[in-house]
């Protein structure tokens, strides 16, 4: 019985792999992969990042396609768990067609996973990973254009600082990302002579009530949350419910219209709310629009928090890629030849940004608008203003 | 079948009924009353004498230099609305509790799945208002109209979600209901997982969301001010929001119903015949498998329920909003007594009430080191602390476990 | 095809040489196959499951020593390091055998529910994290804020007394959860732990402050390995470099040593383990499983035997966590979540509570069909996607395929799926263990009665 089952189970196994294991051999086949996570509760922004990527390879992809090359996008899925990526890393570097990984949106696997592309050479542009360890450690292969935890905690506390915030209550939603900006911001704060009233971490998503309690006894003028919008929003509505009338800050985990469908009016009351972002607006950046646009039409839902990032990733790989296969004489670069030309990419105009990279692959100049939150439509989040505009360069 | 008739209809039987019927209505109403009062109370007096304690110490100056008031008296200012918000997120926990120690007690076995199915109630009930929305007759919708369509949410959510648990048990744990104890549990575990990625799955082919917003319509989120305390600089507002009151009701409602239908009707009897002995019920005539049936029906239209009003008060969901108040339902359930329906509803609030209280004051009475971020673990850190001393909960019977 | 006819092949399997050859033929295969393709997914699962046949087939016991010691410690590690995604397969596969071992000493042989186990396998990997990276210097830092260039507390090399340290706290954890708990009845049980699980969690999370011990969410790196001696690199390419096409870098060294350690810490489980069901031990814990008041009734004393299952299941977690910290340089809260705790649990049903191969068995089919199977679906869809490729009778082309249909977006979908279909029509697992059986057999001789 059990040899029966042994038999028909790895019968099983053969059939599964038989499918998963064909790899088109073609030699001009460029492949990409994404890492983030796809399934479990942090996928809604983990698909936005791969769908961002799919995007921009649809878009940008055009001279490669012309070069003759084929270019395909291998998407994994990273489970937001360390083992996970690691083992996917793994598997993406041992397929010699993948010249660039776009990915992780979690610092806890990006940090492990990225061990693996350093060893092998493949270069790793981050759209999402915040935390000052990802590119501290020095690798040629790891870039990211988000702002690091140390950036954009300083725009946020400069902001509040300009706007004669004296007193900040500083909520973090206890992940690598939150957690990271909120520090930065408290200590950013306190050099501006601000008080900081409360410095408080909750994995809590809809029961905020005893949290309220003391940022209502302390009354401050500003609250800080530093996280993503699902929780962020649902704190701030039930903090004007309960009378609170200061003013709102978070980050760039806030920058998305579903944001302003969870908070609603109250948002709009009081003091206001604010946001820091890289995504600016139309005036600045002209892809931002388009790009809401077409990830509209193409995925039937507006692009969530990261997403543009994920584009932006996608089209650095894909210039960096074109730059080494033009120096290769229309080869197929080396590995290590695209992570030199992504480090050597001179004022890439994407949709959040335009990016050069320092020595150790963060952006030289992070650009940062802090927006307002300005209408209780989600139709009109796009619409938002520019309140401030600062330039941050990453500390050495 | 005869024998039945006499000892369940007969006329006699009848009367003793109708005698019954008003005590056995509003028992639950005292017992309520008796368990927040009785809690809030305790609660307070423990996070007063703290108070009284480190107001002398350094805690005490550090709260002083900062808000310019004393530690006692922010902790006076602060009690009421703890109070009240620890009870309304209590009976959440209450509502969707009872689901667990329904089956708990019907089958002896964790339907783990109990959180899934909280959560396709929550989805279907605000599914439902979002096209209500679409189709204009939320904006503008007087304020009588604005409850009905409440309640309409509400009941297609209890529907979905007792239909659904009743095809669960039907698929997954009927055939497994004579293996060993721990097969049962991991089916529910599978179904939880299916279920959690049915929801995502269904909700990205239609919609394409995977954050679900309750509209914004009625005068739900109204607040009714009950007083103004003035502390330091600050003036303190002590309120209550309608969706609150919502959500005490209705769940206050629903426990009262239940109630009634286990303690003072036919089908009651026999959940209860069932409870203590499967066999011997099917004996006396019941049958056993609609009875069981019947149970996930009503624990799942009570999860169903507790999902909408969820919703309602939190106002965001996503495929995976029932975990943790599924998580914290089910704690209460073990702290109450598994199994009992009283201890659900016991454990329900005192689980909300701790947490409240906790998460509000560990803060300011730890001076910042440990915050709100504890108050999970303080939930559970209770729960060891009162299995320790109470191996059945806080009102379980001692039972041996059934082989 | 009637049964008969499979017996007469089951029992021809069984005779004289053949096994041997089948043995031989199916390694000889599976070798070849991952040596002609070495990314085909297919050759290296013909090669895994060589495993298998090893184990199922009737051979002399010194011959399957032989062999399965050739597979693991020659065939693995030099396929391993042609490519790097094989050895993490197996070493991912070895790592979740043990833990599933040790849970499976607590659930399989003492039937208590553990819904927190991970919580072990944490406490080893933060000892280790602590005392084996700079943490110690940035204990008055907030996260993400301390000073570079730090020194390491402790050397490298100390990584070895730490598997033994680790194997003591995490038994003494273990005993100290255990005593206040272990009276509660299984339900009561299965839902402590599985707060402590939280509570270990929750507690990773947040102590950095005060003292920022854990470093919070942004976890610790990076965590020291032990030294890895030239020597071995060096013989290693001297023997292997022609076979595994390249020279041999430390750090697939690494992978490989990392392998290996938890290759000699399996065996010493399944030696424990095996020891421990054949001894007074295991059968106290048997009678508990089964029937606890019959247990008492019998003498067995019961706490003192439900925190020995606790504390040697947890014990081997620790040990794992070490090794695990060492392995990956980086330890985060988020890898000891709730999920965690269940897969392992599912690992161990699935395979069969209670059975020592069944379990390793069980852990090695979630762990392909997480790492390798679905995701190689997906990517296959996603590849025929962005052909031109249409399904020939229905002419439906890939690309028009709703990228909402992802297998690997819907992996918890087909685990569960999974799940509840082996609890209905296998319960007892793949393998199940030899005393179920029995049992299973003398229930339907009474049935046929």
């Amino acid at each position: 019985m059990t040899k029966r089952l042994l038999v028909v189970l790895s019968l099983l196994l053969t059939a599964g792999m038989a499918i998963g294991s064909q790899v088109s051999a073609a030699d001009k086949v460029i492949k990409i992969a994404t890492q983030s996570p796809l399934s479990g509760d942090q996928s809604a922004v983990g698909v936005d990042i791969k769908r961002g990527a799919e995007l921009a390879l649809e878009q940008l992809g055009g001279p490669l396609t012309k070069m003759g090359f084929k270019l395909e996008l291998a998407p994994f899925d990273d489970q937001a768990n360390p083992d996970t990526g690691v083992a996917n890393a793994k598997r993406i570097v041992s397929d010699p067609a993948i010249l660039a990984v776009v990915g992780h949106f979690n610092s806890g696997v990006q940090i492990p996973s990225s061990e693996v592309y350093h060893t092998s050479g493949l270069v790793n542009v981050s759209p999402a990973n915040t935390n000052p360890k990802v590119t501290t450690r020095g690798y040629l292969e790891v870039d990211r254009i988000v702002g690091r935890d140390d950036v954009q905690g300083v725009v946020g506390a400069d902001f509040a600082a300009a706007h004669k915030v004296k007193s900040v209550f500083v909520v973090h939603d206890k992940t690598a990302y939150g957690q990271g900006i909120a520090e930065f911001f408290k200590q950013r704060a306190q050099e501006k002579g601000m008080k900081v009233l409360g410095f408080e971490g909750t994995e809590e998503k809809a029961n905020f009530d005893s949290l309220l309690s003391p940022i209502l006894a302390g009354n401050p003028d500003l609250v800080y949350f530093g996280g993503m919008y699902p929780q962020a929003s649902v704190l701030f509505k039930q903090a004007r419910e309960r009378g609170y009338l200061g003013m709102f800050l978070s980050d760039d985990g806030y920058d998305s219209a579903d944001a302003v469908k969870i908070g609603g009016q109250s948002l709009l009351e009081g003091t206001g709310t604010f946001y820091s972002t890289v995504s600016g607006p139309a005036a600045v950046y002209p892809g931002t629009k388009k790009f809401i646009e077409d990830f509209k039409a193409k995925f039937n839902a507006a692009p969530q928090p990261f997403a543009a990032q994920g584009y932006d990733s996608m089209g650095i790989s894909l210039k960096a890629i074109e730059d080494a296969a033009k120096a290769n004489h229309n080869k197929i670069p080396t590995r290590e030849a695209v992570a030199k030309a992504v480090r050597a990419l001179n004022d890439y105009h994407g949709i959040t940004g335009n990016f050069t990279f320092n020595g150790i692959g963060d952006p030289t100049i992070a650009k940062y608008f802090v927006m307002k939150v300005n209408s209780a439509d989600p139709a009109k989040w796009n619409d938002n203003p520019v309140v401030q505009t600062l330039d941050i360069a990453p500390p050495k | 079948m005869e024998v039945r008739e006499i000892f369940l209809s007969g006329p006699p039987m009848k009367r003793y009924l109708k005698s019954i019927n008003l005590r056995e209505l509003l028992r639950p109403l005292g017992q309520m009353l008796l368990f927040s009062v009785g809690s809030t109370v305790i609660l307070s007096a423990i996070v007063l004498v703290l108070a009284l304690i480190l107001d002398k110490t350094v805690v005490g100056q550090t709260l002083f230099e900062r808000l310019n008031v004393s530690l006692f008296t922010y902790t006076l200012v602060n009690l009421p609305q703890v109070a009240i918000d620890g009870l309304t997120i209590g009976f959440v926990y209450a509502a969707i509790a009872l689901g667990y120690t329904m089956v708990y007690g019907v089958l002896e076995f964790i339907n783990f799945a109990h959180s899934e199915i909280f959560a396709v109630g929550a989805f279907v009930g605000v599914e439902i208002l979002i096209a209500l929305e679409k189709y204009g007759a939320l904006s503008g919708a007087s304020l009588f109209m604005a409850y009905a369509y409440l309640v309409l949410a509400i009941i297609a959510g209890m529907l979905a979600a007792g239909g659904l648990a009743v095809a669960v048990e039907r698929v997954a744990y009927r055939p497994l209901r004579h293996a060993s104890r721990l097969v049962p549990l991991i089916s529910a575990i599978g179904v939880s997982f299916l279920l959690q990625d049915m929801i995502r799955l269904t909700e990205s082919l239609t919609t394409g969301q995977f954050n679900r917003i309750f509209p914004t319509f009625g005068n739900f989120d109204h607040r009714i001010i009950l007083g103004r305390m003035t502390m330091g600089a600050t003036n303190i507002t002590l309120g209550v929001s309608i969706k609150s009151i919502i959500v005490i009701v209705s769940a206050v409602l629903m426990l009262m119903g239940l109630n009634y239908m286990v303690n003072a009707t036919k089908i009651g009897k026999a959940i209860r015949a069932v409870a203590q002995d499967h066999p011997t019920a099917s004996l006396m005539g019941i049958d056993v498998n609609r009875i069981i049936s019947l149970t996930f029906l009503v624990g799942g239209m009570l999860g169903g329920a507790a999902g909408v009003l969820y919703a309602l008060k939190f106002t965001r969901i996503d495929p995976f909003v029932g975990f943790f108040p599924g998580l914290k339902a089910f704690t209460a359930a073990v702290l109450g007594g598994i199994g009992n329906m009283t201890g659900a509803l016991l454990g329900g609030i005192v689980l909300g009430m701790l947490e409240t209280y906790a998460g509000s004051f560990m803060g300011v009475f730890t001076m910042g080191a440990a915050g709100t971020e504890y108050k999970d673990i303080f939930a559970f850190s209770i729960l060891i602390l009162v299995l320790i001393f109470r191996p059945q909960g806080l009102m379980g019977a001692n039972v041996a476990q059934k082989a | 095809m009637t049964p008969a006819f499979f017996h007469t092949i089951a029992k021809r399997l069984e005779q004289g040489m053949v096994p041997y050859i089948l043995i031989l033929a199916h390694m000889a295969l599976g070798t070849a196959l991952v040596y002609t393709s070495p990314r085909s997914n297919l050759a290296f699962l013909v090669l895994i499951t060589s495993f298998f046949s090893l184990y199922s087939l009737n051979a002399d016991r010194r011959f399957k020593f032989v062999a399965g010691a050739v597979l693991t410690l020659l065939i693995f590690p030099v396929v391993g390091v042609r490519n790097i995604f094989y050895l993490e397969v197996i070493f991912q596969i070895s790592v979740f055998s043990a833990l599933a071992l040790g849970l499976n000493i607590v659930v399989g042989f003492a039937g208590l529910l553990d819904l927190g186990y991970v919580a072990f396998y944490a406490v080893g990997a933060y000892l280790w994290a602590f005392f084996g990276s700079q943490q110690y210097y940035i204990l008055h830092f907030a996260p993400g804020t301390q000073p570079s260039h730090l020194p390491f507390l402790l050397p490298g090399d100390t990584f070895y007394l730490f598997i033994f340290v680790a194997i003591f706290i995490a038994a003494l954890t273990g005993i100290l959860l255990g005593t206040p708990v272990l009276r509660l009845r299984g339900d009561y049980l299965a839902i402590v732990t599985l707060g402590f699980g939280e509570v270990i969690r929750v507690l990773a999370n947040n102590l950095d402050k005060p003292l920022n011990f854990t470093n919070g969410p942004q976890g610790i790196t990076p965590i020291q390995r032990p030294t890895m001696p030239q020597f071995a690199v060096d013989a290693f390419n001297e023997l292997f470099s022609k076979i595994v096409g390249h020279t041999v870098s430390p750090a697939d060294m690494y992978n490989v040593m990392f392998y290996l350690f938890a290759l000699a810490i399996i065996i010493i489980i399944v030696f424990v383990t095996r020891r421990l069901d054949d001894s007074k031990i295991g059968r106290a814990w048997t009678a508990i499983r089964e029937d606890e008041t019959a247990a008492i009734a019998m003498g067995v004393p019961l706490v003192k035997m439900k925190l020995a299952a606790f504390a040697v299941g947890a014990s081997f977690a620790g040990a794992m966590g070490v090794l695990l910290a060492g392995s990956r340089t980086f330890i985060s809260p988020e890898s000891f979540s709730f999920m965690q705790s269940i897969g392992v649990l599912s690992m161990v049903i699935l395979g069969g509570s209670g059975s020592i191969p069944g379990v390793i068995l069980g852990a090695a089919v979630v762990t392909i069909l997480n790492l390798q199977v679905l995701q190689g679906l997906s990517l296959y869809l996603s590849q025929l996607r962005q052909t031109d490729a249409v399904i020939p009778i229905i002419h439906f082309a890939w690309a028009n395929l709703s990228t909402q249909l992802d297998p690997a977006k819907y992996q918890r979908l087909l685990f569960g799926l999974i799940l509840i279909l082996m609890m209905i029509f296998r319960p007892a697992g793949l393998i199940p263990s030899q005393r179920r059986k029995r049992e299973l057999a003398s229930d339907k001789a009474e049935t046929e009665e």
